[in-house]
């Protein structure tokens, strides 16, 4: 080689860009029903090789098929259509709230809500996840008021949290949602200390920890893995790959290691893909997951494969880093018109009744706007009082703060 | 009453936590087995078993950032980063997380933990052993910061710590921990066994966060200090015979306003002398709040005596360290202004 000796510098690149054909065509996608389940006591060196698969139970006829199909009844699939339409819904209306200066700033699950509602049927009374921004799922299929969501949004004077959190930031111990920061890949590490402390009180709950596949290279992700391998913890280590990273594609923080997934097999920890956009893939993983966890197996790591559909945030603009077809061409399709596909095929689902639902839907989320409003928008209306800002940083206010909320004159 | 070093002091407030309270774990590298490197946790493990006293990964954000998790949990976690100058890749842990949870999340979730960590230099470990941090938490909205200067003080402060709702950095100055080094390094230490604040009583009692102490009364200057300045303070005191009322913060957030202000307004002179760099210390922060409340009683300028703004030199440490000459020498400059 004419250069040999001369090094040279590698810096990723998406296989496409904006005016470029989105091209899924070297994404391999195994076959529904044809990836095994092992028993959770297996040995996991011996299912390695499942850091590098997807498992999937939605084929693409909508029929249920294979060793992790099953587990869920169709009244609970329904129920779980109902939590994944009710997202999207919740998002169009916020988004748009945003749009119309009602908020700062709002984050959507859009073609990603398959991935928090079904994990949270997985989980038990009493357990607790640590998510990112982008897991609302969770409080939805918990039955979490979605009056309560918005007043959050809104930072309005029903806001639990007082307006000191940016919209979405939301907190809630009795729904099992631990406060999120803003912050990324912290919480990863906080969710494995919390299931260490419910090992150390030889209690029976199960932490979950969620983080996104750029936030994967944070030293935060190293520390959790860590020590969720050294004290088996009993925790989920929820990694979910939208593909994206704001601008950044998956490969940046992924480097060479193939999957994600991957990254857990160095510390002997069972390491699993799934289909994100698959409700009953999402769900049987993380119940075997959790089940290993309850069962003093130590944790699990699960990669969800899925896609961003929307932009990042608010604050974003998709269409100048990626082509605005790449969504259409993403082979794992939508997980709702997935999940809808199945339960008509299950005879318990039709076209009418979606529309219908679709309705219902949106006149509940309307209702919950209406009601959030009436407490008041982010520059409308009621909202936090100026002593809330210096209340409740530390149990009992200390001098220099009470000074401080003096001078304000509150 | 049984004398004690700081040491067996700060190890004798785990012991009497951990005993009370079965929320209260202790953890850290070398913590377990061992009994860390200073041997502040040692017998615990075998006390309290495992689950209760653990060696930790090499990790201070997973030290820190699991300690918050079970904090959320329940627990009581007080953890060791084992040198002050180790904490850095635990600080986004907890400026940002430990500091503010209670607060972003309105009481739904809360954080009490002790982060214990030997601060300080004079033991010749260069840039790496001997740091003195305590601006970088003073300065973070949500955490708690304490620095003992004594045996008595150090049990009492640490069980105050550890049964506080709140976060809180636990310094411990490691030139402390067998004796009151008061600078003169070429000469021998005064053990704990022979000074009067080595008296630690056995169980329970707790020294109130927030409140400083009067370690020598005197009406010409005021020194404010706080950890082995404490006793450098006392030393360039007698040397120079000028009647000093040395003031030990012992917790320099909340900080006890009022025992400063009725001190400066007594002598109406001020030294503040800390390890720290100066630049940005917490001197910086003493300075101002002495003159916004004391002003029209000052005599002469507050003077800062503090480490030199270089990082802690291995074999100059002597000459970094602010003993008794230099603090001395503010001592009569400010006299003499």
């Amino acid at each position: 080689m004419a250069d040999a000796g001369m090094l040279r510098f590698h810096v990723p690149e998406p296989e496409v860009r904006p005016g470029g054909t989105p091209d899924f065509s070297n994404v391999t996608i195994a076959a529904a029903g044809s990836v095994p389940r092992p028993d959770i006591d297996v040995d996991p060196r011996t299912i390695r090789d499942m850091a590098f698969s997807i498992i999937r139970v939605l084929n693409r006829d909508g029929e249920a098929v294979g060793p992790w199909a099953g587990l869920l009844s169709s009244e609970e699939l329904l129920e779980g259509l109902r939590h994944m339409m009710t997202l999207r819904t919740f998002d169009a209306r916020m988004q748009m709230a945003q749009r119309q200066g009602k908020t700062s700033f709002y984050m959507q699950h859009l073609g990603e809500e398959a991935v928090s509602c079904a994990f949270r049927k997985a989980l038990e009374p009493g357990d607790m996840n640590f998510p990112t921004y982008r897991q609302a799922g969770l409080l939805i299929a918990d039955g979490y008021p979605m009056v309560t969501m918005m007043n959050q949004i809104y930072s309005n004077e029903a806001d639990p949290l007082k307006g000191r959190q940016l919209p979405i930031m939301y907190s809630s111990k009795e729904h099992g949602f631990f406060s999120i920061s803003g912050n990324l890949a912290t919480q990863y590490i906080q969710a494995v200390g919390w299931a260490m402390a419910s090992a150390i009180s030889n209690d029976s709950k199960i932490a979950a920890a969620w983080i996104g596949d750029g936030s994967t290279a944070e030293s935060d992700f190293h520390s959790a893995l860590v020590f969720a391998s050294t004290y088996k913890a009993p925790v989920v280590l929820n990694v979910v790959n939208n593909q994206w990273a704001i601008s950044t594609f998956q490969g940046i923080a992924r480097g060479g290691s193939g999957t994600f997934a991957a990254r857990g097999l160095g510390f002997g920890i069972p390491s699993l893909r799934v289909d994100g956009n698959d409700y009953l893939a999402v769900h049987a993983v993380a119940k075997w997951a959790a089940e290993r966890a309850r069962k003093n197996l130590g944790p699990t790591l699960v990669e969800y494969v899925t896609y961003r559909a929307g932009a990042h945030s608010s604050s974003d603009d998709p269409s100048a880093y990626r082509p605005k077809t790449e969504s259409d061409a993403w082979p794992l399709g939508d997980p709702i018109v997935r999940l809808k596909n199945h339960l008509i095929g299950l005879g318990v689902w039709s076209d009418e009744r979606h529309a219908q639902a679709e309705a219902e839907i949106l006149d509940t989320v309307i209702a919950a706007q209406k009601e959030a409003e009436s407490h008041g928008t982010l520059h409308a209306g009621g909202k936090p009082s100026t002593r809330d800002m210096f209340e409740g940083l530390y149990a009992e206010m200390p001098p220099h703060l009470r000074r401080q909320r003096q001078q304000a004159g509150v | 009453m049984p004398r004690r070093t700081m040491i067996e002091a700060i190890r004798d407030a785990m012991d009497v936590s951990m005993g009370r309270d079965e929320k209260v774990v202790v953890f850290g590298e070398d913590v377990g087995f061992f009994g860390g490197v200073f041997r502040c946790t040692q017998g615990l493990q075998a006390k309290y078993g495992k689950t209760r006293c653990f060696d930790a990964p090499i990790n201070e954000s997973g030290i820190v950032g699991s300690a918050i998790g079970m904090a959320a949990y329940g627990l009581k976690p007080c953890v060791e980063i084992q040198f002050a100058d180790y904490m850095y890749p635990a600080y986004d842990q907890l400026t940002q997380e430990a500091a503010r949870l209670r607060y972003r999340s309105n009481g739904d979730f809360t954080c009490p933990i002790v982060v214990r960590m030997p601060t300080g230099g004079g033991i010749f470990g260069g840039q790496t052993h001997s740091q003195s941090p305590e601006a970088l938490f003073t300065h973070v909205s949500g955490l708690k910061t304490v620095v003992p200067s004594n045996p008595h003080d150090a049990k009492g402060l640490l069980i105050a710590a550890i049964e506080d709702p709140d976060p809180v950095i636990f310094l411990e100055p490691k030139r402390l921990y067998n004796g009151p080094f008061d600078g003169h390094h070429d000469r021998p230490v005064t053990p704990w066994s022979k000074h009067e604040l080595g008296e630690v009583a056995d169980g329970h009692y707790t020294v109130p966060l927030g409140k400083a102490a009067i370690r020598r009364a005197g009406s010409d200057v005021t020194v404010l200090a706080y950890g082995t300045m404490v006793y450098v303070a006392q030393a360039a005191a007698e040397e120079t015979g000028i009647d000093a009322e040395i003031i030990d913060l012992r917790t320099l957030l909340p900080l006890d306003l009022d025992a400063i202000v009725a001190s400066v307004k007594k002598t109406g002179r001020c030294v503040i002398v800390h390890e720290a760099t100066l630049t940005s210390g917490f001197g910086a922060e003493l300075s101002a709040l002495v003159q916004e409340n004391c002003f029209y009683h000052l005599e002469a300028p507050v003077a800062r005596v503090a480490g030199w703004d270089t990082p802690y030199p291995h074999a100059q440490e002597w000459d970094y360290f602010p003993g008794p000459a230099r603090v001395g020498r503010a001592l009569i400059e400010t006299m003499e202004a």
